[in-house]
């Protein structure tokens, strides 16, 4: 080993890292050296129209044109480019967006972890891509396969026993969950009307229990930032149907007693639904059956690396344990004992949820990126998420303000409170202060619970140099801060494409289409 | 192991160290001990990524029947070979529609849209690193707007049912009306997912028989005791393919006060009126057509517009033009108060991932196409469809289910069962349509959809009325199933060629001798 290799492979020993060995440890160069940071306004496609021009062309067909003489109908007014303008207009505002494949992206409880090459091949195979919905059971067994395998697969990683993949995404998968429990306590003769969520949950969570026709309570949070127990047990009772449980929760903690909520809650008569949020921490470590729930969303999008595609499609397959499977929503493939596979609607189905079958093209990604995990590799991918995560809080808990607990699982919250109390400095404006170094921000103002929340995500797929400047960033910001009492802050972004945006102009005269 | 991980173990075991920890069991130390597994995950051990793409390539192959010995599930059909299929699937001469079409979509709009700056970044929270994406998806609520004849859109839902169910939701908030006059012309799968989700709630769904496949309004004022509606709701085309009379409903809906959904076909807009147009109040439409593959079943893209009074009721994300400090133009995400990371228990929607790609694919696919390639596209699929019509009719025993104008899709009588039709054409290389179910008709001479496909329930109110499971027990349309369908429901796209509908026309009549 050269001296150089040496220093490489131990010169980042926590407290000296930050300073000294910089230059020999790079996580390559970061997005302020991209077209990002630059490069003038993009006029909408709209300007780059020109009457007549235009990009299509179509197959010959031979068809006659026998269809009527519409010209009374203008058509609507789309733009008319060419295809290389086309190309042009699209690319440079590819430029103009952050994504995974550029940096570090360390969205709290989006999970924006690296989204793996070789399952675009998959997403390209034309005997997936092209196959219409409605073809017979007997033409689409291989699909029928895919679908059945990868709920097997998720019945395995989370301990349920059937699972439906028809929901397009997590908050699809909370209403289907719920519209489950509601059949099941009906099936009991039961009326319930509430459902529990911590004050930690995501927003969703309760707009979801609203959908389903549920009043929300909240149950405080306590000051280890967990499930304040007290709280829930005064807040249980015959009304409740549920507990919308996310664990690890959103602050990043493993929610000690989950056991006896589960107990409690079902003691109740009431029925523990995990939200899948944050699975990505304890994958082959514990199950949410083995914490005593019963009903189960996931998000491929976070937990098995599909693409987030600049905010969907996702993907929200729901899962219960054996005894609510009768009420999932049907139909699913089942294996028959000749081998194949047939469509079948469970018994008390609360129906269908998605008109065909699920975002299918994201779910068969879901399944490559299990299978190529396996079960040893998706153990590795929670434990190094959770390394990942404790590394950084550590190196940042000097710093910054952490409001729960010196430990955390998969992703913790960090407060920007102390500066704001001393220089009026928000969560936000530190967000905007990590563009300008050319990261993207984690989560901001969430959760509730935190003041001025930064909720850092770092994922599994990011090396420890990395984490390393994203670090030096964090700190070189708080420093900033302290030098300037905050004068530079509010001035930030200054690299990007785009100022600072008035989000209050937007909405008080909101202009959502252009002129 | 195969994994995305970056960490060297030397790496891993000094942050262990400089974290205070031992190994990476202890990492999880928090855990109580009674919920950790003992055994690990029962999953097969990893396999590389080729491997696992070259068994899904052969699953996708095997897209037919009969394969012996299947599954002991992953462990083992990793390693088998599978029998491939005679015919692709994907090679089938696609004539089947009911809601999703084979259009052509051209190499330039998957170039684009497969751009990973669009494809691995997430939900555009920070604006000044999300021009980007935020500037198509102003883009695309823009020609949703021109493209329906609304002046407001969101930034897309999950599909066309979503879409309803969205539209729904909006008009009962807006009425605080909780019942709905839902055409049967309105796809069946879309009704069937909105009595799903509307059931925990006080909405009451009343579905609309077609008399032929026009929309029988009259049959509501029949009814005793009914309630106004907060919305009613037609489909156009319809999902028999028909245009039916609009300019009614719309008569109906101002004589009740209550707000017009129509479900319109984007593709059709190149010929046809928009719904806004007609005086529609909310549009919505599955966005599938416009340059997004048929993906057995989705991510699909679901379309709603709606007039400037409901804007604040909108669901979803909206894509709003601001300022940025230096006086410059940018794009943020905006009405977020009516979010549900915001409002939670008082959002007007729990969507939050929504199917921007495909909003995104949309987009570029209709720079793409312009007015001039929508109309073209447009008069390409009546052309088809309606030459196609012409020569089934002319077939003995063949007739016309309705008399009513269609667009891109029609639906005929067989004198056999649909499906063995279906299977009969199959081998002849096409996927020759849809077979329209037994629930959804009765030999009556009008023609009758009381209730969605594989959903018995024609109203949803309360669940509590509703029949018990064993009412689902019917599987969806394209499997076999008992009972005898003898109407097919057939689409042609601008990609069908005369040789291909001549052919199939052919094989049609062989098929019934």
């Amino acid at each position: 080993m050269t001296e150089q290799q040496q220093e490489q492979t131990s010169g980042f020993g926590y407290g000296n890292h930050l300073k000294g060995n910089r230059d020999n440890l790079v996580a390559g160069g970061n997005a302020s050296s991209t077209p990002l940071m630059g490069g003038d306004e993009e006029p909408l496609i709209f300007s780059l129209s020109s009457p007549g021009r235009r990009a299509f062309q179509l197959p010959s067909t031979g068809v006659p044109d026998i269809s009527p003489d519409t010209n009374n109908i203008e058509p609507p007014a789309l733009p008319e480019v060419s295809e290389r303008d086309l190309v042009s207009h699209y690319t440079r505002l590819a430029h103009r967006q952050y994504s995974v494949d550029l940096g570090f992206y360390p969205l709290g409880s989006c999970t924006m972890k690296y989204n793996p090459k070789a399952f675009d091949e998959i997403a390209a195979i034309s005997s997936l891509k092209d196959v219409h919905p409605l073809v017979s059971a007997q033409l689409s067994q291989g699909w029928m396969e895919i679908l059945w395998t990868l709920e097997r697969a998720l019945c395995a990683i989370t301990g349920m026993s059937a699972f439906t993949l028809q929901p397009p995404a997590g908050a699809a998968g909370e209403l289907t969950g719920l519209l489950v429990a509601g059949a099941y306590h009906r099936s009991l003769g039961e009326h319930r009307t509430v459902v529990l969520v911590p004050e930690s949950a995501h927003g969703t969570n309760p707009a979801s229990a609203t959908l389903a026709g549920y009043q929300t309570k909240t149950v405080a949070t306590g000051s280890d930032g967990c499930v304040n127990m007290a709280s829930l047990e005064s807040a249980l009772s015959e009304d409740v149907a549920a507990i919308m449980l996310t664990n690890p929760n959103t602050i990043g903690i493993f929610e000690k007693d989950v056991v006896e909520i589960c107990r409690l809650v079902h003691e109740a008569g009431a029925l523990a639904y995990y939200d899948g949020a944050n699975l990505n921490a304890i994958m082959g470590i514990t199950t949410p059956a083995k914490m005593g729930f019963d009903i189960v969303h996931l998000n491929t999008h976070k937990t098995f690396a599909t693409p987030h595609g600049g905010g969907g499609p996702g993907a929200g397959p729901v899962g219960v344990r054996a005894g609510l499977d009768q009420y999932l929503p049907g139909p699913r493939p089942t294996l028959q004992d000749d081998g194949t596979y047939r469509w079948e609607i469970p018994e008390c189905s609360i129906g269908r949820v998605h008109s065909y079958n699920g975002n299918a093209m994201v779910l068969v990604r879901a399944l490559a990126y299990i299978l190529s995990n396996g079960a040893d590799g998706l153990k590795r991918v929670s434990q190094i998420a959770v390394l990942n995560a404790n590394w950084l809080l550590k190196t940042l808990s000097d710093t910054y303000e952490v409001p729960y607990g010196s430990r955390c699982m998969h992703e913790f919250v960090l407060s920007a409170s102390t500066f704001k109390r001393r220089y009026g400095i928000r969560a936000q404006d530190i967000a905007k202060m990590l563009l300008d170094r050319g990261v993207h921000p984690p989560t901001v103002s969430f959760p509730l619970v935190v003041d001025e929340a930064l909720m850092i995500e770092p994922t599994e797929t990011e090396s420890v140099q990395t984490l390393q400047d994203f670090a030096s960033a964090m700190i070189e910001i708080a420093s900033e801060i302290e030098d300037t009492k905050g004068a530079s802050a509010k001035a930030a972004p200054e690299r990007t494409p785009v100022g600072r945006v008035d989000e209050t102009r937007a909405a008080r005269h909101p202009i959502v289409v252009a002129e | 192991m195969n994994t995305y991980i970056p960490h060297t173990e030397d790496e891993i075991n000094m942050m262990l160290a400089e974290i205070g920890n031992k190994s990476l069991d202890d990492l999880h130390a928090t855990i109580p001990p009674e919920v950790l597994l003992e055994d690990g995950l029962d999953l097969p051990l990893g396999v590389s990524e080729a491997d696992v793409v070259r068994y899904i390539g052969e699953l996708a192959d095997s897209n037919i029947g009969g394969h012996a010995g299947a599954s002991k599930y992953v462990n083992t059909t990793l390693k088998e070979q599978r029998p491939r299929s005679p015919y692709p699937l994907n090679s089938l001469v696609c004539f089947a529609g009911g809601g999703t079409y084979d259009h052509y979509v051209p190499p330039v709009v998957s170039s684009l849209a497969s751009k990973s700056e669009f494809v691995t970044s997430y939900t555009p929270y920070q604006a000044e690193v999300s021009q980007g994406v935020l500037q198509v998806l102003f883009e695309y609520q823009t020609m949703m707007s021109r493209i329906s004849g609304l002046p407001v859109a969101n930034a897309s839902l999950y599909d066309g049912a979503s879409a309803l169910y969205e539209a729904v939701n909006m008009a009962v908030s807006y009425t605080d009306r909780h019942d709905i006059w839902i055409s049967c012309g309105v796809n069946p799968r879309w009704r069937s997912v909105l009595d799903t989700l509307v059931a925990g709630r006080n909405i009451k769904v009343h579905p609309i028989k077609l008399r032929d496949a026009s929309t029988d309004w009259s049959i509501p004022h029949a009814l005793p005791d009914l309630s106004p509606p907060a919305a009613i709701v037609i489909a156009y085309p319809n999902y028999l393919g028909a245009l039916e009379n609009i300019e009614q409903a719309k008569e109906l809906a101002n004589s009740l006060e209550a707000l017009l959904i129509v479900a319109f076909n984007p593709i059709s807009m190149g010929m046809l009126h928009t719904p806004g147009y007609y005086g529609a109040d909310i549009a919505i439409a599955e966005g599938q057509p416009l340059g997004i593959g048929l993906s057995f079943g989705g991510p699909y893209l679901g379309i709603l517009s709606c007039k400037e009074e409901y804007m604040r009721i909108i669901p979803g994300r909206v894509i709003g033009e601001s300022m940025d400090n230096r006086n410059g133009r940018a794009y943020t995400m905006t009405l977020r108060t009516r979010e549900q990371d915001i409002r939670r228990e008082r959002a007007t929607s729990n969507v939050c991932t929504n199917q921007t790609l495909m909003a995104i694919t949309a987009t570029i696919y209709l720079s793409w196409l312009g007015p001039g390639g929508l109309k073209e596209v447009s008069r390409r699929c009546y052309s088809g469809a309606h030459y196609l019509y012409k020569l089934l009719c002319s077939i003995d025993g063949v007739e016309a289910l309705y008399s009513e104008p269609f667009f891109n899709e029609f639906a005929i009588k067989i004198p056999v069962n649909s499906e063995t039709l279906l299977a009969r054409l199959a081998d002849e290389g096409f996927l020759g349509g849809v077979a329209l179910d037994d629930e959804l008709c009765d030999d009556n001479a009008s023609y009758v959809m009381e209730a969605a496909n594989d959903n018995n329930v024609s109203s949803s109110g309360h669940v509590d009325n509703r029949p018990a499971g064993s009412e689902y027990k019917s599987n969806r349309p394209g499997d076999s199933r008992p009972g005898d369908s003898r109407r097919l429901l057939i689409a042609v796209t601008e990609k069908r060629t005369i040789q291909e509908i001549e052919s199939y026309a052919l094989s049609f009549e062989k098929a019934l001798q």
